[in-house]
């Protein structure tokens, strides 16, 4: 193990380079820029581009209507630091986050672990039912979620209703209290077949014999779980929290349909923020402001890719910390 | 309790002595499907009730409570849908936006993925570092910009100007999904061909892309659920161009103009998604196997 963490030797690199010159090594590697560049052209205009050029309209005024913007250097970011909504959105963007992902991780890895049971013939059927949500539209089922919430006997207040679970029916995306809590439980219903499907293939990964012999030694399930399943399926959470982490940014579709913003910006996340201050609304009779708006934007990308680069950070120095002292656990 | 733990400890062993310990993992299969199956009938209940709705009259809607089924078919709200809302018309650019950057995107990200996972070439840390570094970049950040530039470009009468800015965004996933399965490729592979005259090219086209399969059905499908589900970009692409809008963009437009056709509403929903549903439940495997490989590789 020491072997292969130890450093490649650098005299290989040192050897190698003199002999071929950078320009060399180019001409020779002519065919992947070759297959490098319809990638690149496309990210280029509509990643790499915007990354930039959102932070040189955050210093203008800008209306988007007129081509007359004017420079106006870093006052955008003087107000963006000073206005409540963005905060309020800003904070709500976390929230929604730190809230969905742990939730829907927590409840796919049961039900994973309930549908990977061999003895459960029904198991096929179960897996498709759950991860049904997932390939329906999201904009649309944002739109139907507002019938089936409506406080005007929409089918949850009346079951509710019916059961005595509650006296007067709720109105779950009109109340400030409610709303933004109903818009993540939604998403979490739409989306937990992703991870869903991520456990499952992670757990078909661990080898039955395993388990077999741990029943042998009278291990329990909880037990089987915690020493078998859980370091076996480890390497894969990695991956799967990632993927989850940046598919529950993007909740624009639902949010907007469901609430958009709404009651009294309750629900505005950053994604509706931008939207409404970018693109203007129906209920805002204010101007467009595609500068402001830009600020905002280079705000929070900024912050969420911090987070991210200090997360994948710490994790690495788990993990690493983790191979070092593995020999202990055990 | 010691024997309920047992029924649990004992189920695998069923191989070996099959008659006698048969039941305990019956019992557990009975009790946890009768569980399971009214938790699925609430999750999919959402589909059940649009469904329903879409057949009944704007008055029974919220009137008859929670029966599913409705009294009379009322054809007419999937006529209103299809005629005052469009969906028909929607449906199609759906297709041809999800058509287009699937195809799009499985280009670039397979010859990206070839190059980088397999070659070594000057320049290639820096640019996997500014793929890498996007992955968090949420969508808001880049919408403006995207929406001047498609403005620039004139794309914004068609629909290419979507299927671009989707294929645009730095699919960091499927780059180094397909940079890591190529990587595993044996070189002797490749070296025979190269012996046997083979370009650059044509090894890709014809003996790698074809080992690929897994990683293409992965791409394939999650790009898709990625495009199909997508409102914002196409919101502000296509909201001045009604004849542009996608599915997503058509509900949000026609919930706006006729908020009190519920059943029309639920008739257009039920449109939209009724199609995809069938179209996986018949290709379920290949999903949920495309998905798994995101994971698996």
């Amino acid at each position: 193990m020491a072997i292969r963490t130890a450093p490649p030797p650098i005299v290989t690199a040192g050897r190698r380079r003199p002999a071929k010159p950078v320009w060399q090594r180019m001409v020779e590697a002519r065919w992947c820029y070759l297959f490098m560049l319809p990638g690149m052209i496309l990210t280029g205009m509509f990643t790499f581009y915007p990354i930039v050029a959102s932070m040189y309209f955050s210093l203008l005024q800008w209306s988007g209507f007129t081509t007359n913007a004017t420079f106006i250097g870093l006052a955008n970011y003087a107000e963006v630091i000073q206005d409540r909504f963005f905060w309020a959105a800003f904070g709500r963007s976390f929230l929604f986050m730190f809230t969905s992902v742990p939730v829907k991780l927590t409840l796919a890895l049961i039900i994973a672990l309930i549908l990977n049971d061999a003895a459960l013939r029904l198991s096929p059927v179960f897996r498709t039912l759950f991860f049904i949500p997932v390939v329906t539209t999201t904009a649309i089922i944002g739109i139907v979620m507002t019938f089936i919430l409506s406080p005007f006997n929409g089918p949850i207040n009346l079951s509710m209703l019916f059961l005595g679970i509650l006296e007067r029916p709720i109105d779950f995306l009109g109340e400030a209290d409610s709303a933004l809590w109903t818009v993540i439980g939604v998403e979490i219903w739409k989306w937990l077949g992703q991870p869903m499907i991520y456990w499952l293939a992670a757990l078909q990964t661990v080898p039955p014999v395993l388990y077999e012999a741990a029943k042998v030694d009278g291990a329990s399930v909880w037990q089987q779980f915690r020493n078998i399943t859980a370091p076996l399926i480890k390497p894969f959470a990695i991956v799967i929290v990632l993927i989850t982490a940046v598919g529950t940014l993007k909740v624009f579709a639902l949010v907007q349909t469901m609430t958009g913003g709404g009651p009294f910006f309750a629900t505005e996340v950053m994604e509706v923020y931008i939207y409404r201050t970018a693109f203007g609304s129906a209920a805002s009779q204010t101007l467009p402001r595609l500068g402001y708006a830009s600020a905002t934007a280079v705000f929070f990308g900024f912050t969420v890719m911090a987070l991210a680069v200090i997360q994948w950070l710490v994790a690495r120095r788990v993990n690493r910390g983790g191979v070092e002292t593995g020999g202990m656990e055990g | 309790m010691s024997s309920a733990t047992q029924s649990v400890n004992t189920t695998s062993m069923t191989q070996v002595v099959k008659k006698r310990r048969l039941r305990p993992a019956r019992v557990r299969e009975l009790v946890v499907t009768l569980l399971l199956i009214p938790i699925a009938f609430l999750w999919i209940y959402p589909f059940l009730w649009m469904v329903s709705a879409a057949f009944k009259t704007n008055n029974d809607i919220f009137r008859t409570g929670l029966t599913l089924l409705p009294q009379t078919l009322e054809w007419e709200n999937f006529v209103r849908a299809w005629v005052q809302a469009r969906i028909g018309q929607y449906f199609l650019n759906t297709v041809i936006i999800a058509a287009g950057s699937v195809s799009l995107v499985l280009i670039t990200t397979s010859m990206m993925g070839y190059a980088l996972g397999r070659y070594d070439f000057p320049g290639k840390k820096t640019i996997m570092a500014f793929f890498i570094a996007t992955v968090f970049l949420p969508a808001a950040y880049t919408i403006i910009p995207i929406f001047d530039l498609v403005s620039t470009l004139g794309l914004n009468g068609s629909l290419l100007g979507v299927i671009l800015a989707q294929s645009g965004g730095a699919h960091v996933i499927f780059i180094l999904l397909f940079a890591g399965y190529f990587g595993q490729i044996p070189r002797e592979l490749e070296e025979a061909a190269i012996m046997d005259g083979a370009s650059f090219l044509r090894v890709f086209v014809q003996i790698m892309l074809p080992l690929s399969k897994p990683i293409i059905a992965t791409t394939i499908i999650m790009q898709f659920i990625s495009s199909w589900n997508d409102f914002l970009l196409p919101l502000v692409l296509t909201l001045p161009r009604p004849e542009l809008r996608t599915l997503s963009v058509g509900m949000y437009a026609f919930r706006g103009e006729y908020f009190t056709d519920w059943a029309g509403m639920a008739a257009a929903a039920t449109i939209g998604i009724i199609p995809v549903i069938i179209v996986f439940l018949f290709l379920q495997r290949y999903f949920i196997e495309g998905l798994a490989g995101a994971v698996k590789q």
